[in-house]
């Protein structure tokens, strides 16, 4: 099992966002959760990357067995986990090769591996733009540095190539696409897929699920997973809405 | 002041340092002597500056000016001078390169030179024999000695310094290096004296190198005045990378002739008490200055930067860009005074100060400061000084990159909308590559010398001669 939470509490200046969370990730599937607004699911996302100010108040992370509750981010980068954040940050004056070449090395040099070759992390880059139809002056530019919103969420993705992750957690990739480039980053995200690796795809709508087709999809609600199903819940969700889940915890 | 002649060794030498400058150079610098004695008085009368004063408030030279200091007035003997000195290696760096040594110009041959497209380059005091009415018009016209203790003392006692003169729409390629060096005795006072003119529709690039190449304490008083034509064009870099036991005081004054445009950057990577003033004044209209600065400080260091704009005429453009990183208990200063005067509408000026504070215990003293007397103006300021950005520190740790890396990409990135600016591509990528080493904390002062000063016997090296 890649990614096994169990039970997760987590606070921020002690108010409980989420409340006992379980979830399992196999290698080679592909798994959405869903849910209303300010329902924990990018607390969640943040949490599983190790961002600072989340208080884990029990529960366990395992990721490939071990526990990754006490690492930094940078270690969990490094064992094979990616986030794509939901609002990338701008980074003025670290340009985007330079940026996907020490995050490559440092990745190489855990794994006991040499620093990638000039010549073929250049082709890897050319590889990668073109996954995801990433225009070529971006990545000469410094790390989404005014780019456009859709530019950043296909940049996100386009490190995600770069990088190659065990787990890709996308938060909210699909915010603030329009159509071409909601294709364009399903597209690269399909691409990516291997029966080695993993996606949980972070969204609010169903509209990312008819690009990336899920294995499995789970309703987060109020801090809890509280609905699992197939492919078809996404689908009954979009139709019936949230309030829908709502009914249906409250029923006695 | 009585005071503080038990206390300022300096002070009781001064006269005797004085004595000894005008006998040695009483030839070189005829026409100065009765300057020199008024810069005296002037000095005299100020004494070295303390921190009661305004403009000291929050700089302190008491440790400094503790030691026993001594002024080298004896004639340079070239040879052993060009044993010492080094060559600067910034990489593919096309530049005329000269050096001062002890407050002397160093030269094989000639003193002065003509250069092919009529630039002269060359030692201020055989510019004085030379071109007597070309240095008469213009020195000590804008570094003011009345207000300023180290422009009267420099104007008293300097022996010697850099004379550049770009004539009528010369646009000169190759920049000019100067690097400063003040020797290898121990606690020598330097006084350098710079004068550079530029003429109308001239341009030129130049770069002013202070270092050290060896840990021996010492204190450099240097003074550069420049002049700006109409329509001239001047790139000036100040590079400075001294020990931890020196100080420097940098003082540069410009006087802006209408459409000129001067561009002048100060990258500070290390030193005991560095102070760089920069002071230029606008005579005529449309002229523009660009002022910015980099400062990185850790230790116990210091580092003071002193900006002063004085838009006299309308329509004149003033931007001023300064960002720093302190460490440890570094402690920084900066000054940005904006003097707009009544006649002086439509001026723009625009002043910035940012800072990356990593300690609890470094400190900066920031002080935009605008004295607007005219009403059709647009002027800002601002002042920031804070940490590393924390949701750039988890998107850069989040991609695999220690957080030390990342810290280091963040300053790197930090300093760099001023260094990305430096329009000599080579000089540009070696202070980048500097301040790189200096955030690792692996520069060295002796970063730029040839001569490593912990293994010297290792290195044999010859000037090139043709290039001095």
């Amino acid at each position: 099992m890649l990614l096994q939470i169990k039970n997760l509490h987590v606070s921020i200046n002690g108010k409980e966002i989420l409340k006992g969370v379980n979830l399992e990730v196999n290698k080679g599937e592909v798994h959405a959760i869903m849910g209303p607004n300010g329902t924990g699911k990018s607390t969640l996302a943040a949490v599983v990357a190790g961002k600072e100010g989340y208080e884990i108040t029990q529960g366990e992370i395992l990721f490939n067995g071990k526990d990754i509750s006490e690492m930094p981010p940078e270690v969990r980068a490094q064992e094979g986990i990616f986030l794509g954040f939901q609002y990338p940050v701008e980074i003025p004056g670290v340009s985007m090769t330079n940026f996907m070449r020490t995050a490559l090395n440092e990745i190489r040099r855990y794994h006991g591996e040499e620093p990638i070759a000039a010549k073929e992390f250049l082709a890897r880059m050319a590889e990668k733009k073109a996954l995801v139809e990433i225009n070529s002056k971006l990545t000469n530019r410094s790390v989404n540095e005014g780019f456009s919103g859709g530019e950043k969420k296909k940049n996100e993705i386009f490190q995600m190539a770069m990088l190659e992750p065990k787990l890709a957690i996308l938060d909210e990739t699909d915010s603030g696409l329009d159509i071409d480039a909601l294709r364009i980053v399903a597209n690269g995200v399909n691409k990516l897929k291997t029966s080695e690796n993993a996606t949980i795809v972070i969204t609010h709508y169903q509209r990312l699920l008819d690009y990336i087709v899920p294995d499995f999809v789970h309703v987060l609600f109020e801090g809890e997973v509280v609905l699992s199903g197939g492919k078809e819940l996404a689908l009954e969700l979009e139709e019936k809405g949230y309030d829908w889940i709502k009914k249906e915890i409250e029923k006695p | 002041m009585s005071q503080e002649i038990n206390t300022i060794p300096a002070l009781n030498k001064i006269s005797q340092w004085f004595d000894a400058v005008v006998e040695k150079d009483g030839k070189a610098f005829s026409g100065l002597q009765k300057e020199r004695t008024l810069a005296l008085a002037e000095f005299k009368r100020l004494g070295f500056p303390h921190k009661k004063l305004e403009k000291w408030r929050n700089t302190d030279l008491k440790t400094v000016l503790s030691f026993d200091y001594t002024m080298v007035s004896e004639d340079l003997q070239m040879q052993d001078a060009l044993d010492e000195v080094f060559e600067c290696d910034i990489n593919d760096l096309d530049a005329f390169v000269v050096n001062l040594y002890k407050g002397r110009f160093v030269y094989n041959e000639s003193p002065i030179y003509t250069l092919k497209d009529g630039v002269i380059v060359g030692s201020l005091s055989a510019a004085f024999d030379k071109y007597p009415e070309l240095i008469t018009k213009h020195f000590g016209k804008y570094a003011k000695t009345e207000n300023n203790a180290f422009n009267a003392l420099n104007t008293a006692l300097f022996l010697d310094g850099l004379f550049v003169y770009v004539p009528k729409n010369i646009i000169s390629e190759k920049p000019i290096q100067l690097i400063n060096a003040v020797g290898t005795i121990n606690d020598v006072f330097v006084q350098n004296r710079n004068l550079i003119i530029l003429e109308e529709n001239s341009q030129l690039k130049i770069i002013q190198c202070d270092d050290s190449y060896n840990y021996k304490r010492s204190l450099t008083n240097s003074v550069t005045e420049i002049v700006l034509g109409a329509n001239a064009s001047l790139d000036h870099y100040r590079l400075q990378n001294i020990n931890n036991n020196s100080s420097l005081i940098n003082s540069l004054a410009v006087e802006q002739a209408r459409d000129s445009r001067l561009n002048t950057n100060s990258f500070i990577l290390n030193g005991g008490l560095i102070r760089n003033e920069t002071y230029t004044k606008f005579n005529g209209e449309g002229a523009n200055a660009d002022i910015r600065g980099v400062y990185l400080a850790d230790k116990n260091q210091h580092i003071d930067n002193q900006v002063y704009v004085d838009h006299a005429v309308p329509n004149c453009t003033s931007n001023e860009l300064f960002k720093g990183i302190l460490d440890d208990y570094a402690h920084a200063v900066f000054k940005g005074h904006i003097l707009v005067r009544k006649d002086a509408q439509k001026t723009l000026a625009f002043q910035n100060n940012a800072n990356i504070i990593l300690t609890d215990k470094a400190m900066i003293n920031t002080k935009p400061f605008l004295e607007i007397y005219a009403d059709d103006v647009k002027c800002s300021h601002g002042a920031t000084v804070g940490q590393l950005d924390e949701s750039a520190m988890f998107y850069i740790r989040q991609r695999g990159i220690s957080e030390d890396n990342a810290r280091m990409l963040l300053m790197y990135a930090f300093a760099a909308e001023v260094t990305q600016e430096i329009e000599i591509d080579s000089l540009r990528d070696r202070i980048q590559d500097m301040i790189k080493k200096r955030l690792r904390g692996e520069l060295s002062i002796c970063d730029q010398c040839v001569l490593q000063c912990s293994t010297p016997e290792e290195y044999n090296f010859e000037i090139d001669m043709s290039k001095i």
